[in-house]
């Protein structure tokens, strides 16, 4: 067995790579709040929509788009082959239930996972799918119909936006006499429409509840896993774990379905 | 027979040197050849087993334990002397010698008590380099720290853990030479008898205690390095397993037992709570440092205290009585073990001994919390007052601790000769389990030494020699005195197995531990004595027809490896009191009645006593017979002890 | 025998040896003295089954005082039962209740098989031990010990790592029944002091093969081994083990049993 096989098929080796995996979708949900904060914007959906343009054509992004798919996958994959080997590691369990004072989430990451990547398929389903669709099937379905916007460039403001026919559109933005025009699918419209319907906020909230306990343990889990565990900084790790991505993270993921669905 | 005892010529500071060079070698590619037995894993069996294998020969290592870390060296808290002279205080490896020799009431051999302060410092360095975590000075350097008995501070200490970093480091080398295939370890193997050819040790009998086989084992010779016999007391502060069956095995196989009835008695142990006890906990010595030890003055105020009418706290100052302050007003608190003990003994016989059993004085730091404040007290001795309250369920900060004297240690043991050779030639006892460095008393921080000075550095030269004479010819296994002592140790166990009684061997051992504690333990006399070896024929008959050992011998048996173990030592205690009843002379730890100075002192009678008695077994229930080494001091003059 | 007021039900795991299975059997404990210590409750049960004739219960047991890491019982859900820092020879009965029923099982993990009732086979303990769990030096040869300064804080440090007991609670506590505590535990104390650097990067690898290879199973940075560990060792040192081994793996020359002759 090569050296590098050996590594990544020791015990070790395989939690190095759920904590790499784990952090790289950590970096990755950062980046999609970021962008998601669009959809607060009241402009009909236009930043939001430019916004989901950007991240499906954009070449750099697409790639790292599928290495967060890998990355979802191998952290799925190999979640269970260590939960399997973990349960072959004690074939007879305790008959008395374990009373050792630990974390709740540590104790149940394979639970909080399983919700999320439920979550994770549903809400690719509903929203990535549908936004792809078209490309998938090779043929125009308006699944997601298309949007023109039109943008005074002199003093920023929108003009107007409105739902294009259904037809064959593409992305396009073209600037005429001052005047911005922008065609884009409108996304905005399928989050407009899922956050009206309570059980779709109900579940979206409960999953996020689940990310907050998932990254509550494994943020700092993924640090201790590589190591990085100086009490100089551990700390800092502890307190972004706890309160970026544990609090804020899902916090502000979970505003939007329930801002929607109130306000929207 | 007489003993000899091979003490090399010439000067003490040479002898040792002088007689590394006059042993004999074995070539190294010859020393593959040669196969040796270690029982025990313990300080001097790991060190002794690793050494060897380091040095090519093919060492195969026992321990009843389920794994040879777990040997009962770990236990050892306070330190490891060494002369390095790190403190610059004037220590050398002749005061250490001095001190030892004197420490152990002048009953130790002045040869070998030179040679274990000469490979003291060795073992520092060698501890060290395996990566040992002992204290350190902020410099970087080893602390130490100073110890009863001595005027310097020389003990070397890993917090209250030495031994135990001692013994990892120990059993590290050991798994160094497991992994490289030089040593074949057995776990969970009890060693029930030695096997002998031509009157050679040739190898051992085991009892797997996992299957209940009984197995052969062959070498060119076999080192005992299983402890001491403190067990006998039934109470002490050694593990429950630690027994005496190895060493008393090979002294019916014709090895010489020396000076039994030597066994320390350490007076700061936590005391015995009920009947229910199994053990005894042990707290540092240097409690004594700071607290104050008393005893109510009357019988009346002692029983009001047993019943829990009356706290200790509330016990007035004038209805106190400091007995170690007022019978030693020089020493105070800080009289050497023996002397405490003693004293505590005598408190608690005349009716003043406190806690509910009656069998306990006190330890008060009232005074030192008052002087210190509780949390410089709570700096100083924390862990052992957490101990204490864990233990006891009393914090020790409101009110006096109760403390009695146990015994921890034998200084008796396997009679060896300067090479460590018991009086079967190829048979080798180190560590406790032989009688040779500590005399009639040991000084603290000299037992992980002298494990470690035997197994490191002394075995290893001194064994060559005597493979180097025997030839490395290997041992032929189908010599009919393997299967004859197979046979023996076969009959036994079913013998054994056949006891259907209606008492427990638990209940024996208590018994025999009563007998011994009462009669053989601080203050002994002829007539106790006689008594006692009277109560321990009957209890041994008594053993014999009423015992119940349950269960059978193919399996984990618990039963029958104590039953076994208590029936030797049975047999053991009864030595012991013989060899009490011989030495009419109070030294060390043990004060015959029938020898004190007229303030009530313990008198020693270097004229007639100055030996160590060697017994020799004559078969079974047939008296043993006394072989005396005449000591010989040549460098150091015998005084009496005065703490005045 | 006994000589206090405490009566309990205990319900044992009993089993014969690891090649049958094993069952729960119901046990009366009377007249247990609070201050006893658990093993000695044990002891009382067992005085009484022996004099009627039945097999009493096996467990492990040595020193009796929390260092030999010998005794290994699962009580009421947690390794040496309910107390902090303790082993359970050093556990008492004044910390359960008059009445109370108490399950006592053995370290459950395939590493462990039982040998027989509570008592378990740690020998798989040993073997990573004898892996690499040393500084390869024979004895004499070697430098007098002060010319191997070390600071204090690491001294230290390396001595909160050294005092494991291998008595296998972090494996009997962890859900997934790994042994990463106790192996890193060795793997920091030596790759934190001079005398254990020559060897650091293929001691690391060596252990840790040798701890996969027994069928442990893989640390989840739960802590539960932390909390029950009788001599609280640090979650820290699996951390350590972590940074060698990738580093090892990563940038380092030695292979595994590199050092081994």
């Amino acid at each position: 067995m090569s050296e590098f096989k050996q590594t990544f098929n020791s015990s070790l080796g395989k939690k190095l790579i759920m904590a790499l995996t784990g952090l790289f979708l950590c970096t990755f949900l950062i980046v999609h709040l970021s962008g998601n904060l669009a959809l607060f914007k009241h402009d009909n959906g236009q930043a939001f929509n430019a916004y989901a343009n950007f991240m499906t054509h954009f070449p750099p992004i697409r790639v790292v788009s599928y290495l967060l798919y890998l990355s979802i996958l191998v952290h799925t994959i190999y979640a269970i082959i260590l939960t399997v080997n973990n349960r072959k590691a004690r074939p007879i369990g305790y008959a008395s239930a374990p009373k050792s004072p630990v974390s709740w989430s540590s104790k149940n990451m394979g639970l909080l996972g399983s919700i999320l990547f439920l979550f994770i398929v549903i809400h690719m389903k509903d929203f990535w799918f549908k936004y792809h669709q078209d490309d998938f099937t090779g043929k125009s379905t308006h699944v997601i119909p298309f949007k023109e916007y039109k943008t005074d460039l002199v003093t920023g403001k929108q003009i107007s936006a409105r739902d294009l026919p259904p037809g064959d559109y593409n992305y396009a933005v073209f600037t005429e006499g001052g005047i911005e025009t922008m065609v884009a699918k409108d996304l905005n419209q399928t989050v407009e429409i899922a956050f009206k319907q309570w059980w779709y906020v109900a579940f979206y909230v409960i999953a996020l509840g689940a990310l907050s306990f998932h990254l509550l343990h494994g943020f700092q889990s993924a640090f201790h896993t590589l190591g990085w565990i100086h009490r100089k900084y551990k700390p800092i790790i502890y307190f972004i774990g706890t309160w970026f991505f544990a609090v804020i993270i899902p916090l502000g993921f979970a505003a939007m379905p329930v801002y929607y669905f109130f306000f929207g | 027979m007489i003993l000899d005892a091979k003490i090399p010529q010439g000067p003490l500071a040479e002898k040792w040197s002088k007689h590394k060079f006059n042993l004999k070698l074995v070539n190294p590619a010859n020393k593959r050849k040669y196969d040796i037995i270690v029982v025990g894993t313990g300080l001097a069996g790991a060190s002794a087993a690793a050494t060897l294998a380091e040095l090519g020969y093919n060492v195969t290592a026992f321990c009843f334990q389920d794994s040879p870390r777990r040997a009962h060296s770990i236990a050892a808290q306070g330190g490891i002397n060494a002369a390095k002279n790190y403190q610059n205080d004037g220590d050398s490896v002749y005061r250490l010698f001095y001190d030892t020799i004197k420490g152990g009431d002048y009953r130790a051999r002045e040869a070998n008590v030179y040679r274990l302060a000469e490979v003291s410092v060795n073992i520092i360095d060698q501890c060290v380099a395996q990566g040992v975590p002992f204290a350190r000075e902020y410099g970087g350097l080893l602390d130490n720290r100073s110890f009863g008995g001595a005027q310097v501070s020389r003990t070397f200490y890993a917090r209250g853990q030495t031994g135990q970093q001692l013994l990892l480091g120990a059993y590290s080398a050991l798994n160094r030479q497991i992994h490289n295939g030089k040593v074949k370890m057995y776990t969970r193997h009890e060693m029930l008898d030695v096997v002998k050819v031509d009157g050679h040790a040739k190898g051992i009998v085991t009892r797997n205690l996992k299957t209940g086989q009984i197995d052969t084992h062959a070498g060119h010779a076999v080192l005992l390095c299983t402890g001491g016999y403190s067990n006998v007391f039934f109470l002490s502060t050694n593990a429950i397993g630690s027994n005496v069956t190895a060493a008393w095995r090979a002294h019916k196989r014709g090895a010489y037992f020396a000076n039994p009835c030597y066994t320390q008695i350490h007076p700061t142990c936590i005391p015995v709570s009920g009947d229910h006890q199994s053990k005894l906990t042990l707290m540092s010595e240097s409690l004594r440092n700071d607290g104050r030890v008393w005893a109510p003055k009357t019988v009346e105020i002692a029983e009001q205290l047993r019943s829990g009418k009356l706290k200790a706290s509330d016990v007035k100052e004038d209805d106190r009585d400091y007995f170690l302050e007022r019978k030693y007003p020089a020493f105070g608190n800080l009289v050497p073990r023996d002397v405490a003990s003693r004293n505590a003994k005598e408190m608690a016989d005349e009716g003043k001994g406190v806690g509910a059993s009656g069998f306990a004085v006190f330890l008060d730091f009232a005074d030192a919390i008052k002087r210190l404040g509780q949390e410089t007290v709570a700096a100083k001795y924390g862990n052992l007052f957490d101990m204490y309250a864990q233990i006891t369920a009393e914090d020790p900060y409101s009110q006096p601790m109760r403390i009695y004297p146990a015994v921890h240690y034998t200084m008796g043991g396997l009679w060896v000769d300067y090479n460590l050779s018991t009086t079967v030639p190829g048979l080798y006892a180190l560590g406790e389990c032989n009688f040779s460095d500590h005399g009639a008393n040991r000084l603290g921080a000299s037992a992980l030494m002298q494990g470690l000075s035997d197994g490191y550095f002394v075995i290893p030269y001194t064994l060559g020699d005597y493979l180097a004479t025997i030839g490395p010819k290997p041992v032929d296994k189908s010599h009919p005195a393997f299967e004859q002592t197979k046979q023996d140790v076969l009959a036994y166990v079913n013998k054994l197995l056949s006891l259907k009684g209606n008492k427990t061997v638990v209940e024996y051992h208590r018994e025999l531990g009563h007998i011994m504690w009462e009669y053989c333990g601080m203050a002994r006399t002829e007539e106790g004595l006689t008594k006692a070896k009277a109560l321990i024929q009957a209890l041994k008959a008594d053993f014999w027809k009423n015992a119940i050992v349950t269960g059978e011998n193919e399996e984990i048996n618990a039963a029958l490896e104590r039953a076994g173990r208590v029936a030797d030592f049975i047999e053991l205690g009864e030595l012991m009191i013989d060899d009490a009843l011989m030495r009419r002379e109070s030294c060390g730890g043990h004060f015959r009645l029938e020898s004190q100075t007229e303030e009530g002192e313990a008198l020693r009678d270097d004229e007639n006593f100055a030996f160590a008695a060697a017994w020799e077994f004559k078969g079974e229930n047939q008296p043993e017979e006394l072989h005396k080494e005449e000591l010989v001091f040549e460098n150091v003059k015998l005084t009496q002890r005065s703490y005045k | 025998m006994s000589n206090g007021n405490m009566n309990l039900t205990l319900k044992v795991w009993r089993q014969k040896n690891a090649q049958t299975s094993g069952k729960f059997v119901t046990y009366k404990a009377e007249g247990i003295s609070p201050d006893m210590s658990f093993l000695e409750m044990l002891d009382v049960v067992n005085e009484s089954l022996t004099k009627k004739g039945e097999e009493p219960i096996y467990f492990d047991h040595d020193c009796r005082e929390g260092i030999c890491g010998m005794c290994s019982l699962y009580i009421n859900g947690r390794p040496h039962g309910p107390k902090r820092a303790i082993t359970t020879c050093q556990l008492h009965m004044r910390s359960f209740k008059d009445g109370e029923t108490i399950t006592i099982e053995p370290w459950r993990a395939a590493a462990f098989p039982v040998v027989k009732d509570l008592a378990v086979d740690r020998s798989a303990f040993d073997r990573i031990q004898q892996a690499g769990g040393y500084v390869s030096i024979n004895t004499g040869g070697v430098p007098d010990a002060n010319e191997i300064p070390i600071p204090k804080v690491i001294a230290d440090e390396a001595f909160n790592s050294a005092t494991c007991i291998g008595c296998g609670a972090c494996v009997a506590a962890c859900k997934n029944a790994s042994a990463m505590l106790f192996v890193s535990a060795k793997i920091s104390q030596l790759g934190m002091l001079p005398q254990g650097q020559p060897e650091r990067w293929s001691r690391v690898q060596s252990m840790v093969a040798q701890m996969d290879e027994e069928g442990f199973g893989n640390c989840t940075n739960t802590g539960a081994c932390e909390a029950e560990c009788p001599k609280e060792i640090s979650l820290t040192n699996i951390g350590r083990m972590n940074n060698d081994y990738f580093s090892a793996k990563l940038f380092r020359e030695e292979r595994v049993h590199d050092h081994a002759e």
